[in-house]
């Protein structure tokens, strides 16, 4: 099975933080062609082209830069997510390291549309390496007047910079996102106002996420009838994967939209490692469906994974090989959860602990079946209750994997050993001579 | 003890250094991350008198950098070693061994996560998902990244780190 190279067209080029570079392989040809548009034609571009958000929910592109373009006041902001999180996640960090220039053009673009003379790039602080690349891409593209005034003897002028994150998951989310950049506590906040009328500063924003913001410069410059072509009729376009876990070869690849999960594992990723076989697959990173092998032979779009109850997400593909337990899994995603709760909003912050209490002690064959209806229970209402996304995804792997893998919690409710979950006998010693 | 370690003394050079940086961005409140980011390079920790001067400098209350510095989980009140090393905990890891390998690393310092050894050289952390999940299981040494990891290569690479300055 052939990738199909469009965001990552050009991994294998040298030198590609250099913005000469990239505009020999057609980088800011897209921004050229939408420095003649007016804003409502950028956007009704965005819109016929059908491009959808691919930070995770799937929103429609054009529709968020609409908001903001119809938000009054002069001043407006464009944000780039590049908050990568999400457990399992790397293409983000594949496409700033590998084509920079690409995720500027897609900003610039958004900034034309909106009217916006500056753009945010919030990076988390994992990937401090990257900042030094990415500040000598933003030089490169001043230096040749793809970024600052006048860009391209023009009269749109636009700029970015780049902010650092320093280590909070819940700094994905958007609102808390922009707290963080304004010098605060990255706390979620209520919504209404949304981010179109009242975001980072308080002025209208658009934030996207960085692979959506890499596919802006490609449709200005091929076209909209080019991009439709690929991909699914609801989600056109190419989607970065990120195979991880228990497979042979892991990795970031393209596929079209639509592409089958089970030809992405066996296929393109080799099967499972070491020669064991496939318990369990999560899609869409932590926060994303787990689903038995029974569920794998289904098209990844956006539409199609949620209509099967899971999400496609962030296109985070996580394989787990049957040496280790669902509960096991589910657990480490909730410590994960619990962790990264920021603690303001009850549902999530309480939630999470009793969901995490109560999976523990489900795996130690400790557990009732009414443990499991309140889990549920939980789950509900943190889906319904929490003020941002950390708490709605929550519910996710615990609300499917009770029901994809009932059988392996009733193993555990009857107090089976389970060789990953049982507790141990002795505890390990611990000191100082190695 | 946290409030102990939060009043942590930091010598009155670093803090001459700590209130040059600071004072370039007075009222500029959404330039604290990057005034924290460059101060925790020439101080031990945010301690209580860093926060006091960094924020009689941008004009902000000691307790608004308190709590920003508190929330995040790369800033620490708390002195580090000269290595923190980030264990990462995330299920592509965890699948993939990263429990053997963090257990292999605190048996080796003698310490439990969160602490620093006493010679101050190490401190270690967990740390959710690095972004590095092709070659899981990872952990950072300050910023560098070793990646597929087994007990016996952790075991290698922590006896490095403890002879020699990397």
């Amino acid at each position: 099975m052939e990738e199909v190279h469009i965001l990552l067209r050009n991994k294998n080029v040298e030198h590609m933080i250099d913005a000469s570079v990239s505009m020999k392989m057609g980088g800011y040809d897209g921004l050229r062609n939408a420095l003649s548009m007016d804003g409502a034609k950028v956007i009704e571009t965005l819109k016929e082209s059908g491009l959808r958000g691919r930070g995770g929910a799937g929103f429609p592109t054009w529709l968020k830069t609409k908001f903001a373009y119809d938000a009054p006041g002069d001043s407006k902001v464009v944000v780039c997510n590049a908050d990568e999180g999400e457990p399992g996640t790397n293409k983000d960090r594949v496409l700033l390291s590998s084509d920079p220039h690409s995720i500027f053009e897609g900003m610039a673009i958004v900034g034309k549309a909106i009217g916006a003379d500056r753009g945010y790039i919030y990076l988390r602080a994992e990937y401090s390496y990257l900042f030094p690349l990415l500040a000598t891409a933003l030089k490169s593209a001043r230096n040749l007047n793809v970024l600052g005034n006048n860009i391209l003897g023009s009269d749109f002028s636009f700029d970015i910079e780049v902010r650092s994150g320093a280590g909070a998951y819940v700094c994905g989310e958007e609102t808390a996102l922009f707290e963080s950049i304004e010098g605060k506590r990255g706390e979620p906040r209520t919504r209404p106002p949304f981010p179109g009328t009242y975001g980072l500063f308080g002025l209208p924003t658009v934030l996207n996420n960085v692979e959506t913001l890499a596919n802006i410069g490609p449709i200005f410059s091929n076209g909209i009838e080019w991009f439709r072509s690929i991909g699914s009729e609801n989600s056109p376009g190419t989607k970065l994967f990120t195979v991880i876990g228990n497979v042979e070869k892991r990795g970031v690849f393209e596929f079209p939209m639509g592409v089958n999960l089970k030809d992405i594992i066996y296929e393109v990723c080799g099967g499972i490692a070491g020669g064991k076989e496939l318990l369990a697959v999560q899609t869409g990173g932590s926060s994303g469906a787990i689903i038995n092998p029974g569920q794998i032979d289904i098209p990844l779009d956006i539409d199609h994974v949620a209509s099967s109850g899971g999400r496609l997400g962030c296109g985070t593909i996580f394989v787990i090989d049957d040496s280790n337990c669902v509960l096991d899994i589910v657990k480490n995603t909730l410590e994960f959860f619990t962790n990264e709760s920021c603690g303001k909003c009850i549902p999530c912050r309480e939630g999470g602990v009793q969901l995490l209490k109560l999976i523990t002690k489900i795996s130690q064959g400790k557990g009732y079946v009414r443990d499991i209806d309140t889990m549920i229970d939980l789950s509900i209402t943190m889906r319904e209750t929490a003020l941002c996304g950390l708490g709605h995804s929550t519910a996710i792997p615990v609300m499917t994997s009770i029901s994809n893998f009932r059988e392996i919690y009733d193993k555990h409710l009857d107090k089976d050993y389970c060789p990953k979950c049982s507790p141990k006998e002795e505890t390990p010693e611990r000191g100082l001579n190695d | 003890m946290l409030h102990n370690q939060y009043s942590f003394t930091t010598s009155p050079s670093a803090l001459v250094q700590v209130a040059e940086i600071a004072s370039n961005y007075k009222g500029q409140q959404d330039k604290l991350m990057d005034v924290i980011i460059a101060v925790q390079k020439v101080v031990p920790s945010l301690a209580e008198d860093v926060a006091a001067v960094i924020a009689r400098e941008m004009g902000l209350s000691q307790n608004h950098v308190y709590s920003f510095v508190t929330f995040y989980e790369y800033l620490s009140v708390k002195p580090h070693g000269k290595y923190t090393i980030r264990m990462c905990s995330s299920a592509p890891c965890h699948v993939r061994g990263a429990k053997e390998v963090m257990e292999t690393i605190i048996q080796m310092l003698g310490i439990n996560i969160g602490e620093t050894t006493p010679d101050d050289r190490f401190t270690i952390e967990v740390c959710p998902c690095l972004g590095i999940c092709d070659i899981s299981p990872v952990i950072m040494i300050n910023d560098e990244i070793y990646g597929d990891l087994n007990p016996e290569k952790a075991r290698e690479l922590i006896k490095k780190y403890k002879r020699e300055n990397v």
